[in-house]
C-alpha cells in the first residue's frame, strides 16, 4: 500500500511540474498576475509529494519490504539501519528519486527565500525550474520506477553493494547532488533573466549567494567521495580520474569560474553575457555528469547496469536543456548592453584571466573524458586516457591560476597603478621564491622541485592575503572592530574569499607532497616479521577471523614501531559479504597532521602469510583538510550579510562610470 | 589605434598564442597518453605493439593463476577463446580477480611475448564484464571459435 502511494506521490509531482512550468512562464509573459501567483503555492506543492514519495521509500527499506523490486535488489534484513536508509540511493531509481527530491527542495527554497525578488522573475525563475523537474519527473516514472513491485517476494534482499557501506558514502551522494542541482538555479536564473532581457547588477546579485551554495556543496561532496575513495578501495588513493570523478569536477570548474565571474557582474556590471554563458556550462554539465553516470556509456566503479533507453532519454533531454538554453542565449544575448570598462592592469582583467585558466582546465578534462566515448563512435578503436595526462594538464595551468590568486585580492578595480602593485607585492614574492627554493633544496627528501614549486605557490597566496588582512585591518581598532567588520556589507565575502584561498594553499601542499614523498610498497609477510618503510617498522602479527553484523572478516594486526616508540596498532580487514559475497578490503589507517600510515590486506598466500601493502603518506590530510577550507570560506561568502538587507533595485554598482576607483580590500 | 586600444589587441594576441602553444603541447601528450585496447587474438595477430602501454583485457583462464612461491610475482592466462596469452604482474590483485572472470590489464607487451602488467583491473561486480572483453568474446565467438557455453552468465 505504502509503495503505491509513494508511486502516486510522484505521478501528482509530475502534475505539478507541468503546471508550475507552464502557468506562471505564460502569466509572466500575458502578464496574467493570477496565473503568475501560482508559481509559489505549486513550487511548494510538488516539494511536498516529492518528499512523501522519498518517504514511502525510505519506509519500504526500514520495513524490508521486499515487494518493492528496488527494495529487493539493494536492501538486506541484517543492513544496519543507517545503510537501509542510505541503501535508498544506493543504486539507479533511489538516485534519481533523491535528485529529483533535491531538486524540488531547491525550487521551494528559492520558492521561500526570496520574497524581495519581483513576483514576475521569480515566477519565470521557478518555472525554468518545473521545466528541468518535468524532466527529471518523467525519467523517474517511465523509465527507471523505484516503487516497481516483483512477484514472487524474495524472502531477503540482495544487499547493498558492500563498497557503499561505508559513512563517507552514505552523506556522499547527497551532497554532490546538493551541488549538481544546485547549478540548476544559476541555469533558471540565467534563462529567466535572458527572457526577461533584464542582466544587471541586481540579476548578478540575486544569482550570486545560490551559486555560492551550491558551489560548496559540490565542493563538499568531492572532496566526501575524495576521502571515501582512499578509505575504501584500498589502495591508497584518493583521486583517479575517473569518468565519473571527472563528471563531478567538470561543474565544479565551471561553477568556480562563474562564481568569479559573478563578482564582477554584481560589482562592476561587466563580463554580463560571459557570466550567463557560465551559468548555462555550469548546469551543462551537471546534466551531462548525470548522463555520464546513468547511462552507464563510460564504465567505472559508479556505473550501475547500463540499459540504451535510460541513457537516450538522458541524451535527448541534455539536447533539449543545452540546445534550448544556447539557442535563447544567441537570440537574447546581443541585447545585453557591455558593462563597465577596465584597463589592463585592474582586477578585472585578473578575474577574467582566472576564468579563462579554469575553462581552459575544464575543456581539456571534457576532452579527456569524452575521448573514449568518440574513439568509440567513430570506430577509431577502444581507447582510454592515461591517468598521467589529466595530471599533466591539471599540474600545467595550476601555477597561473595560483600567481594571479594572489595578485587579485591586492588589486584594485577599473585601474591598478601597476609600480605600487609591485612595491606591495615585492615582499610576497621574495618570502615565495626565498621558502620554495629552500623547500627545493636536496637536503630535504633528497630535493624535489615540485614541492619547491608547491611550498612557493602556498606562500605566495599566504603572504599576499596576509598583505591583503593588513591593509583592511589599517582602518579597523581592536578586536571588537574587526568582529563588526565581518558582519558589515561585504565582510562575509572578504573573509570567505581569504579562508578558501588559503584552502587552496592548503590543498597544493597536500596534493603536492602527498604525491612526491609517497612511499608504498607490496609485501608478503609471515606471522611475527616486519617490513620497514620511511623509517616506521610495520610487524604483522597474524590474522584472526571475526563475524560482523552482515559480513565475515579476516582481521589483520599490524603494529608500527619506529625506533623504540610503538606508533599504533592497526587492524585492516578482508570482509566477505554474506549476500554478495564480495571480498572488501577495509584498510587500516594511522592518521596524523603530517602523515598517514596506511596499511591494506591483499591475500592470504598460505602458511599464515599474507600480502600486504604498506603505505606511508605524508601530508595526505591536507588535501581534503583544504577542500573543507574552500567549502568553509564559500558559506561565510553565502551568508554576507548585503544578501539579506533590503536590496535597492539597481544597486549602485550598476552605473560604474559614476563610481570612483574602489579601494582594494573594501570589497570582493 | 589609441594606445589602450593597442594595449588590448596586445593583450589579446598574446593569449592566443598562449593558449595556442598550451593547446598543441596538450593534444600531443593526449596522443602519448592514448591507451588502445587489444584482445588476445590482436595481440597473436601480432597487431599490438611492443614498448608501448596498452591495454589488454579476457577472461582468467581456469588453473592458469600461479603464484611464485616466495614473493609477490603472478603469472595468468587471459583468453578471449581463440587465442590465449600470459600476463605477468607483481603486487597485490584486485580483491574481484577471480579465474574464468573477465578483467582488463594495462602495461607493456616486451618482445618475448609475455605481457608485464603494471595494474589489472577487476570490477567491483561479478555480474559485470568490461565491454571490451565482452565485445572481444563476441567477435571470437563469431570467428567460429569454439566458445564454451557455461562462463556462469556472464556471456552478453
Amino acid at each position: 500500500m505504502i509503495p503505491e502511494l509513494g508511486h502516486f506521490a510522484l505521478i501528482l509531482s509530475l502534475c505539478l511540474a507541468l503546471v508550475l512550468a507552464i502557468f506562471p512562464m505564460v502569466g509572466s509573459l500575458t502578464n496574467t498576475p493570477a496565473w503568475i501567483a501560482l508559481a509559489r503555492p505549486t513550487a511548494i506543492g510538488q516539494f511536498c509529494f516529492t518528499l512523501l514519495a522519498f518517504a514511502c521509500l525510505v519506509y519500504a527499506f526500514l520495513t524490508n519490504d521486499f515487494s518493492v523490486a528496488y527494495v529487493a535488489q539493494n536492501g538486506n534484513t541484517l543492513l544496519p539501519t543507517i545503510y537501509k536508509i542510505s541503501a535508498v540511493w544506493g543504486a539507479h531509481e533511489g538516485s534519481l528519486l533523491l535528485w529529483a527530491l533535491i531538486l524540488t527542495g531547491w525550487t521551494t527554497a528559492v520558492a521561500l527565500f526570496s520574497r524581495k525578488l519581483p513576483d514576475v522573475m521569480l515566477a519565470r525563475v521557478l518555472s525554468v525550474m518545473g521545466m528541468v523537474s518535468i524532466g527529471f519527473m518523467s525519467f523517474l516514472l517511465f523509465t527507471s520506477n523505484p516503487f516497481a513491485r516483483v512477484f514472487p517476494v524474495p524472502a531477503q534482499g540482495g544487499d547493498l553493494n558492500p563498497l557503499l557501506q561505508d559513512p563517507g558514502l552514505a552523506i556522499h551522494p547527497p551532497m554532490l547532488y546538493m551541488g549538481y542541482v544546485g547549478m540548476s538555479v544559476a541555469f533558471s536564473f540565467a534563462i529567466a533573466a535572458l527572457i526577461g532581457g533584464k542582466l544587471d547588477a541586481t540579476w548578478a546579485r540575486w544569482t550570486r549567494p545560490w551559486t555560492t551554495v551550491a558551489w560548496v556543496f559540490l565542493t563538499i561532496g568531492i572532496t566526501l567521495g575524495s576521502w571515501w575513495a582512499y578509505n575504501e578501495l584500498g589502495w591508497g588513493g584518493w583521486w583517479f580520474w575517473d569518468p565519473v570523478e571527472n563528471a563531478s569536477f567538470m561543474p565544479w570548474l565551471a561553477a568556480t569560474a562563474l562564481v568569479h565571474s559573478l563578482a564582477v557582474t554584481e560589482k562592476r556590471g561587466a563580463f554580463k553575457r560571459w557570466t550567463v554563458l557560465l551559468s548555462l556550462l555550469a548546469f551543462s554539465l551537471s546534466l551531462l555528469g548525470t548522463f555520464l553516470v546513468r547511462s552507464g556509456v563510460l564504465t567505472s566503479v559508479h556505473s550501475f547496469a547500463a540499459d540504451p533507453a535510460r541513457g537516450l532519454f538522458i541524451l535527448v533531454f541534455l539536447s533539449i536543456v543545452i540546445g534550448g538554453s544556447l539557442l535563447l542565449y544567441a537570440w537574447r544575448a546581443p541585447d545585453v548592453t557591455s558593462g563597465g570598462r577596465f584597463d589592463l592592469l585592474s582586477r578585472e582583467t585578473l578575474l577574467l584571466g582566472n576564468n579563462l585558466l579554469l575553462v581552459v582546465i575544464d575543456a581539456f578534462i571534457v576532452l579527456g573524458t569524452l575521448a573514449p566515448l568518440i574513439y568509440d563512435a567513430m570506430g577509431w578503436g577502444k581507447i582510454s586516457v592515461g591517468f598521467p595526462w589529466f595530471t599533466t594538464m591539471f599540474v600545467i595551468f595550476t601555477p597561473f591560476l595560483v600567481l594571479i590568486m594572489g595578485l587579485g585580492p591586492l588589486t584594485r578595480w577599473k585601474h591598478q597603478d601597476p609600480a605600487q602593485l609591485a612595491r606591495q607585492m615585492k615582499i610576497a614574492l621574495a618570502v615565495a621564491i626565498a621558502a620554495g627554493l629552500i623547500a627545493g633544496l636536496p637536503i630535504l627528501h633528497g630535493g624535489s622541485w615540485q614541492a619547491g614549486l608547491a611550498v612557493a605557490l602556498s606562500v605566495w597566496l599566504l603572504a599576499s592575503l596576509t598583505l591583503s588582512l593588513r591593509q583592511r585591518g589599517r582602518t579597523l581598532d581592536g578586536v571588537r572592530d574587526w568582529l563588526k567588520s565581518f558582519r558589515n556589507r561585504g565582510g562575509g565575502s572578504y573573509y570567505g574569499m581569504i579562508v578558501a584561498h588559503l584552502g587552496v594553499a592548503v590543498f597544493i601542499i597536500g596534493i603536492t607532497f602527498a604525491t612526491q614523498f609517497s612511499q608504498q610498497e607490496d609485501v608478503r609477510l609471515s606471522p611475527g616479521q616486519s617490513y620497514t618503510l620511511a623509517g616506521y617498522a610495520f610487524r604483522f602479527d597474524g590474522v584472526k577471523s571475526v563475524p560482523g553484523p552482515n559480513y565475515r572478516a579476516d582481521r589483520g594486526t599490524i603494529t608500527i614501531t619506529r625506533g623504540t616508540d610503538q606508533v599504533a596498532t592497526l587492524h585492516p580487514e578482508k570482509r566477505t559479504y554474506t549476500v554478495q559475497t564480495k571480498p572488501m578490503t577495509e584498510s587500516g589507517i594511522d592518521i596524523g597532521v603530517f602523515r598517514d600510515l596506511y596499511v591494506s590486506m591483499g591475500e592470504s598466500l598460505g602458511d599464515g602469510d599474507w600480502s600486504l601493502r604498506l603505505y606511508y603518506k605524508p601530508f595526505v590530510r591536507w588535501i581534503w583538510l583544504g577542500g573543507i577550507m574552500i567549502a568553509i570560506g564559500g558559506l561565510l561568502a553565502a551568508l554576507d550579510r548585503r544578501y539579506r538587507i533590503a536590496l535597492q533595485p539597481q544597486a549602485e554598482t550598476a552605473q560604474p562610470a559614476g563610481k570612483q576607483h574602489l579601494a582594494p580590500g573594501v570589497s570582493t | 589605434m589609441t594606445p589602450k586600444r593597442r594595449q588590448r589587441m596586445l593583450l589579446i594576441v598574446a593569449m592566443v598564442i598562449g593558449v595556442g602553444i598550451a593547446a598543441g603541447f596538450a593534444l600531443k601528450a593526449f596522443n602519448e597518453n592514448l591507451m588502445f585496447f587489444y584482445t588476445p587474438s590482436k595481440v597473436a595477430a601480432g597487431e599490438a605493439p611492443s614498448g608501448r602501454v596498452i591495454r589488454v583485457g579476457g577472461l582468467v583462464t581456469k588453473g592458469s593463476v600461479k603464484r611464485e612461491s616466495n614473493g609477490l610475482t603472478v603469472h595468468f592466462d587471459i583468453t578471449d577463446y581463440a587465442h590465449t596469452m600470459t600476463v605477468q604482474y607483481t603486487g597485490i590483485l584486485p580483491d574481484l580477480f577471480r579465474e574464468g572472470q573477465g578483467i582488463v590489464a594495462h602495461g607493456k607487451l616486451h618482445p618475448d611475448g609475455t605481457f608485464v602488467a603494471d595494474e589489472v583491473l577487476a570490477k567491483h561486480d561479478e555480474k559485470y564484464m568490461p565491454p571490451e572483453v565482452a565485445a572481444a568474446l563476441k567477435t571470437a565467438q563469431k570467428e567460429g571459435a569454439a566458445a564454451p557455453t557455461t562462463t556462469g552468465g556472464t556471456m552478453p
